[in-house]
């Protein structure tokens, strides 16, 4: 739509520019002012669907978060920042924040290197690989609600992972894996875990497919034992991929909310609890939409910090030439 | 509210991430609108559009078979139905109502819920366009009213008490349900002796949980001091520290299913009305919406026939009428408009005998609003929890419901806590001062 019957062929006008006469545009200028207009054309949809459902959902969040609002009525009860000061310092949020990072610690500890060490032996030539790719995927095909009810019932007092426990004489291994307050956030992790693994797995496939196998052989020749050749040249060829992961699973473990909603409400007595749930607990079942939009707030600021401060120290090498305009 | 939590959780949970997603960037501009118009005049043909929680069967039908009826007496009134799940109306209704275009006709569980809605200014005063024939339903209305005007109308009562198996009292050597909590502990005993769990609880769901502690309430408070704590949102009368003892002695006879913290109320085998269903636990204090939701979670086919009904015992010495129960139900709000004489009229119709019978037959329901209905009720149990309803020294509304919706979560969430063994009695009385349960 934006190309005119006097506008040149991009390749050409580089390969032989002409100096510019007056009277006519330069070159450069037109070829700007057309990449500008496909640009905004390509990009309006998607602009004004992030505008509308992003960006003023959460300047309207913000400013709800300065009312003592119930949802109903006007909002004419402003507080200032005491729903922040409420939210802060509650206990319960501390309590809901430490689940978040407990989930987020556990997954960098445990899901990463089960993450690592099934990639690298599924991108081995084993017998049945496909199956077994596709078998530690699935789960992760799974809706939350499907996977959460799922393990409900199979971690019932007396349900089917009990049975199976019993059955191998592990009997005494049987507890309450829901109903105990300090069992609880531990069981929704390992759920969490079943349900995420192969995302992450996936993901590290993806980034040895890209590690050259040419690296790997001359290792190999140069007499490097395969634990060598995996740390010393798999494994730094894989940060890339690794650091997108820890990423991506600080940010979901940051924002853990169905699971847990489905399985325990969050509880028992808060056990649980995410930020989410208390969001929701607090926010949308007492009608305290604006004590719930400063939770949303006060979660989408830890989200920025941790993501601005992941990309400045952690993901600059990774996304340098991505996001700036260097090596465009 | 309750009755209708039968409903799959898949849906319910769904929706909740659904809320939540939209929540945690929390949309205003859009608000969930309904496309009905309303025009004034008697005459005129005026479409209602209804927001009830008849999302599945055999409410559904029954609704169904409503609309079409009343349009066919009132052929200028067009009923456009919008089945709900329950849950959903917590986030949805807040936002219709501030909405220019709500929806005419709403669910609504009145008590404070209702008055908290009533701060939107959208709530139809009812009290004048109903006042021919609202006197029928007797006291049932009065949980509808805000500031004694009639802001919505009830369609059906309910009533919480204990349902237990027959035939697992029968083998424990209980002949007769017991009447005071002494007796309900000799029988827990009894049950357990004769290894059956005595009662099973859905603590998971929060709500049961409830029940107890307000059950004792009931028993422990005289009915002024009830009412007068329920106004002033404020439980600071000692009976509601003595209930919080009487729960701690019951609980501490364990008469529940192992891990009941996590157990859900009505979803699947597992939950609390499943285990009843199965023979897993002899009794259960839920409301009479019990048979209802029993059928689907288990095989037996006879299970309706073996489950009794008694009301939550008395206890010795407490200030509160010894009959007296806890109850609720179910209603519906009309919105401001020009529509709120066709909207009157629909409500009465739902309320006229032929509709409350169709309710009680076809759609489960066991206490009718107008009870000239209930003489179509055919289960025995579920006549002795109507009678022990209409009987009542008076029926106390669920906590929840009767408080301002904030308050009543808190509520629930304290008594939850309390039955994982988190919190004490002060954070159980203290739950409903403001904002304090964060």
């Amino acid at each position: 739509m934006a190309r005119t019957q006097s506008a040149p062929v991009a390749g050409r006008e580089t390969e032989s520019p002409r100096p510019a006469t007056a009277g006519a545009r330069p070159p450069k200028t037109r070829r700007g002012l057309r990449k500008r207009v496909e640009l905004t054309a390509l990009l309006a949809p998607a602009i004004v669907l992030f505008i509308g459902f992003v960006i003023v959902p959460m300047v309207f969040a913000a400013w709800y978060s300065l009312y003592n609002w119930s949802g109903f009525g006007p909002l004419n009860d402003f507080i200032g920042v005491q729903n922040y000061t409420g939210v802060l310092t509650g206990p319960v949020f501390h309590q809901a924040l430490l689940h978040n990072v407990i989930i987020a610690v556990l997954s960098l500890v445990i899901q990463l290197p089960i993450s690592i060490g099934l990639a690298l032996l599924l991108n081995r030539r084993v017998r049945g690989r496909t199956f077994l790719r596709l078998a530690v995927f699935a789960p992760f095909v799974l809706s939350e609600a499907t996977a959460a009810v799922m393990w409900y019932e199979l971690l019932q007092p007396g349900g089917p992972l009990d049975a199976l426990l019993k059955a191998v004489g592990l009997g005494g291994l049987v507890h309450y894996w829901l109903a105990s307050t300090s069992l609880v956030l531990y069981s929704v992790f390992v759920v969490a875990t079943w349900k995420y693994i192969g995302f992450g797995i996936v993901l590290l496939l993806a980034g040895l497919q890209g590690i050259p196998p040419e690296l790997r052989e001359a290792a190999a020749i140069d007499g490097a034992t395969p634990w060598q050749v995996t740390r010393a040249i798999t494994l730094p060829l894989l940060g890339p991929t690794i650091r997108i992961w820890i990423f991506l699973s600080v940010i979901g473990s940051l924002q853990l909310f169905d699971l847990v909603w489905i399985m325990t409400l969050g509880g028992p007595a808060n056990a649980s609890s995410t930020m989410l749930t208390y969001q929701y607990t607090n926010g949308v079942q007492r009608t305290q939409f604006g004590y719930g939009a400063t939770v949303s707030v006060v979660l989408f600021f830890i989200s920025l910090i941790f993501a601005l401060a992941y990309q400045r120290y952690a993901l600059r090498r990774d996304t340098a030439g991505a996001l700036t305009r260097a090596v465009l | 509210m309750r009755g209708s939590r039968k409903p799959a959780i898949v849906a319910t949970a769904v929706a909740a991430a659904l809320t939540i997603a939209a929540c945690s960037s929390s949309s205003s501009s859009s608000t969930s609108s309904t496309s009905a118009s309303s025009s004034s005049g008697s005459s005129a043909k005026v479409t209602l559009t209804w927001w009830n929680n008849g999302n599945t069967q055999p409410l559904l039908g029954v609704w169904q078979s409503v609309v079409a009826a009343f349009h066919a007496a009132h052929p200028n009134v067009t009923i456009s139905m919008n089945p709900i799940q329950s849950d959903l109306f917590t986030t949805k209704m807040p936002i219709a109502l501030k909405s220019d275009n709500p929806p005419d006709i709403f669910q609504q569980w009145g008590g404070g819920q209702e008055a908290t809605q009533y701060t939107s200014g959208k709530l139809a005063n009812l009290s004048s366009l109903a006042s021919g024939w609202i006197s029928e339903l007797g006291e049932a209305a009065a949980g509808w009213q805000v500031n004694g005007e009639q802001y919505g109308i009830p369609y059906d009562q309910h009533v919480v008490g204990f349902w237990y198996r027959k035939d697992l009292f029968a083998k424990a050597g209980i002949t007769s349900p017991p009447t005071t909590i002494a007796q309900l502990e000799s029988d827990d005993a009894k049950l357990k002796a004769a290894g059956i769990t005595p009662i099973s609880l859905g603590g998971g769901s929060r709500w049961p949980d409830a029940f107890y502690w307000e059950y004792f309430a009931v028993r422990e408070c005289s009915e002024s001091v009830l009412q007068s704590a329920i106004k002033a949102v404020n439980m600071s009368a000692p009976c509601f520290t003595q209930a919080t003892k009487d729960l701690t002695a019951f609980m501490a006879t364990n008469p529940f299913q192992g891990g009941f913290n996590a157990t859900q109320a009505q979803t699947g085998a597992g939950s609390s009305a499943g285990l009843l269903a199965n023979g897993k636990a002899a009794m259960e204090l839920q409301g009479d919406w019990e048979t209802s939701v029993v059928p689907a979670l288990t095989s037996d086919k006879n299970i309706i026939s073996q489950l009794g009904w008694f009301p939550f015992p008395q206890v010795p010495g407490g200030a509160g009428a010894p009959t007296a129960v806890l109850a609720g139900g179910d209603g519906f709000s009309c919105t401001t408009g020009a529509s709120e004489p066709a909207c009157a009229e629909f409500l009465q119709y739902i309320d006229s005998t032929p509709v409350q019978e169709e309710l009680v037959q076809k759609a489960g329901v066991g206490l009718p609003a107008n009870s000239a209905a209930e003489s179509v009720l055919t289960n025995p149990a579920l006549q002795a929890a109507a009678k022990a309803h209409d009987t009542a020294a008076y029926q106390a509304e669920y906590f929840d419901i009767a408080f301002p919706t904030d308050q009543g979560q808190a509520l629930d969430t304290a008594l939850a806590n309390f039955f994982a063994g988190k919190g004490s009695n002060e954070t159980i009385i203290n739950s409903v001062s403001s904002s304090s349960g964060h």
